[in-house]
């Protein structure tokens, strides 16, 4: 295996052959499932209220992809869509724009034409999202095509097929060439921990995407449950912090799927603070990749800044 | 022989058809009417207010999605539970209005009734609170009630049951969902009735009781911008002005505390359920 790696450096031993891939993968240490999960549980009890709320509601804005990816997609849909990224709530001047917004590659020319000059990024889902049933050759190509519809951020699936199997070499390969594919957009790598069945698999995928080149690592492409949990992006936040103790290299970490509400995106907040620090807490470190979640953070906005409870009346379904 | 430990009943709040404690973790004496306890309640916050109003919102669609015929029925069942445990609502509202058996047992009796009386209106609301309009064109033109939504009620402060079941059942029978605080000071047939309720038919959410200080719980309530209505006949005197304020935010329907408290053995009229009905009218081409 001769793969120009960009982890080559650091990782010279490991990165030698197919069979020192394995052994690296599997010689990093073992996730306590129990351990994780109580971690996680403990972590999910910190009460966060008023000034650090309000900071935490804004942040937790700031870094939201807000996604769409359904079948019925329609330019209209994802134009408004992009203009709510860009003004999430019109009624507050004060509310900031969120990251990114989220959809799949044939339309990233609308969401594009609609946030230009706003600071909100494009991201296209890619490579046979959400299964990663394809060649190598169409993957590429699906990449290409979205980064020239003007996506600046690639999401892509691993072939977690291969991942299961043990081809882990197939699996970084495939990420290095979407990665040289992406040119300057940033490359998420979803790893479909739902669909990985242990925490040690999520922590060997996530070293795996990080040796190729991946700007981020994602829990999940949100069609499989599980999708995003704690325990999970805690294991994805430690391998993060150890391949930047490694490397120096800090990769982000983007949870998707089944986070709906303000309280739960708090509590991945105080995740992110405690287990990688606070160098993740910011939009280039962290996403939420979330549809309904925004509504939520809007009401809790409402909330702490009127008073009163808000509904949902006064902010727009998608 | 020792005596019997006596069991001090702890009640919890009737929300989303689960009876959670308070959010808070707070609760308070309840007394009967001559200052002898009778058990403790839950003091609810305003988290409380919040969760009751999401599960009422969320029980909304399914409850006033059900015909009419299906609401008068599961009313109709409530009434049955609820003349189930008549000796148990005789006592409660013996003890905690100070009244003496007979005086209860007439009060209960009368709870029942309300409750079927109201039942029975399920499905003739419409033909009072509809019409077919004379229009000047080929046209159908319907006017049919519909349930305003999330409706906040404050229930009468010193008739715990009766008083309770004559404010609730006409929210509900049209089809919308209630978020109930009850009696300040005598909750404790209130907190039954919410028994009688999950021991029904009644879907969870559709009825959501809330104890404590209906003082903290109101503002909450009428500020609340998810609450399509408000009924203020259990607000204090110097409160309702400020309520009604706070209920103009997002122009909630608000049926006004009344200035004396009315007979409520006295035969009832619809105008409670005409108060939190909206009106929607059909233009449908004629002849075709």
């Amino acid at each position: 295996m001769s793969l120009l790696v960009p982890a080559a450096e650091h990782l010279p031993d490991a990165l030698a052959s197919e069979s020192t891939l394995r052994r690296f993968l599997h010689g990093l240490p073992g996730v306590d499932q129990v351990g994780a999960e109580a971690r996680a549980a403990t972590l999910a009890t910190r009460s966060i209220k008023r000034e650090s709320k309000r900071w935490a509601l804004d942040m937790a804005v700031r870094m939201t992809d807000l996604t769409t990816l359904e079948g019925a997609d329609t330019p209209g849909k994802v134009r408004a869509l992009s203009a709510k990224a860009v003004r999430p709530d019109p009624s507050d001047p004060t509310c900031p724009s969120v990251a990114a917004v989220c959809v799949y590659g044939d339309l990233a020319g609308e969401a594009a034409a609609v946030v230009a000059g706003s600071g909100v990024h494009v991201a296209a889902v890619a490579t046979a999202f959400p299964s990663g049933r394809a060649s190598l050759a169409v993957k590429l190509a699906d990449t290409r095509d979205a980064v020239a519809a003007g996506a600046d951020e690639i999401d892509m699936v691993i072939d977690r097929g291969a991942f299961l199997c043990g081809r882990y070499g197939e699996v970084l390969e495939e990420i290095v060439q979407v990665k040289q594919a992406c040119g300057p957009a940033h490359l998420k790598v979803i790893l479909e921990t739902g669909e990985l069945a242990t925490l040690d698999n999520a922590r060997r995928a996530a070293w795996l995407a990080m040796a190729g080149g991946a700007d981020f690592v994602k829990t999940s492409t949100g069609k499989v449950t599980p999708a995003a949990t704690l325990p999970v992006t805690l294991v994805l936040l430690e391998a993060v912090r150890d391949f930047a103790a490694l490397t120096g290299r800090a990769v982000g970490v983007k949870a998707a799927g089944g986070i709906r509400s303000a309280k739960d995106a708090i509590r991945y907040l105080v995740m992110v603070n405690e287990v990688a620090g606070e160098r993740w807490l910011t939009p280039e470190a962290f996403r939420f990749g979330a549809s309904t979640l925004l509504n939520d953070l809007l009401l809790q906005r409402a909330k702490q800044r009127t008073g009163a409870y808000a509904g949902p009346d006064y902010f727009t379904i998608d | 022989m020792p005596d019997r430990l006596a069991v001090r009943k702890t009640y919890k709040l009737y929300v989303g058809g689960a009876f959670p404690r308070s959010e808070s973790g707070r609760s308070y004496e309840i007394t009967s009417a001559e200052g002898r306890f009778l058990a403790n309640a839950a003091m609810a916050s305003r988290k409380d207010v919040r969760d009751a109003v999401v599960a009422a919102r969320g029980a909304f669609a399914k409850w006033s999605g059900a015909t009419a015929y299906n609401r008068g029925q599961v009313l109709y069942r409530a009434a049955e539970v609820l003349e189930g445990r008549r000796a148990q609502f005789v006592d409660e509202v013996a003890a905690s209005e100070g009244r003496d058996r007979d005086d209860a047992a007439g009060t209960v009796d009368a709870a029942v009734d309300r409750l079927v009386w109201y039942a029975g209106w399920s499905d003739k609301i419409a033909q009072i609170a509809g019409s077919a309009n004379a229009v000047a064109g080929p046209y159908f033109n319907f006017s049919v009630p519909e349930p305003t939504g999330v409706v906040a009620v404050l229930a009468p402060q010193s008739s715990s049951l009766l008083g309770l079941v004559s404010v609730v059942a006409p929210v509900v029978v049209s089809g919308n969902t209630a978020v109930v605080v009850a009696s300040e000071d005598a909750p404790l047939p209130a907190i039954t009735f919410g028994e009688v309720l999950a021991t029904s038919d009644v879907p969870g959410g559709v009825v959501n009781i809330l104890t404590g200080r209906t003082a903290e719980l109101a503002p909450v309530l009428a500020s609340h911008m998810d609450v399509n209505a408000i009924d203020l006949h259990g607000a204090a005197a110097g409160a309702a002005t400020d309520l009604e304020q706070a209920a103009a935010e997002n122009v909630k329907r608000v049926l006004r505390r009344p200035d004396a408290e009315p007979d409520w053995r006295a035969d009832p009229d619809p105008h409670r359920m005409l108060a939190f009905l909206e009106t929607k009218t059909v233009w449908h081409p004629m002849g075709v």
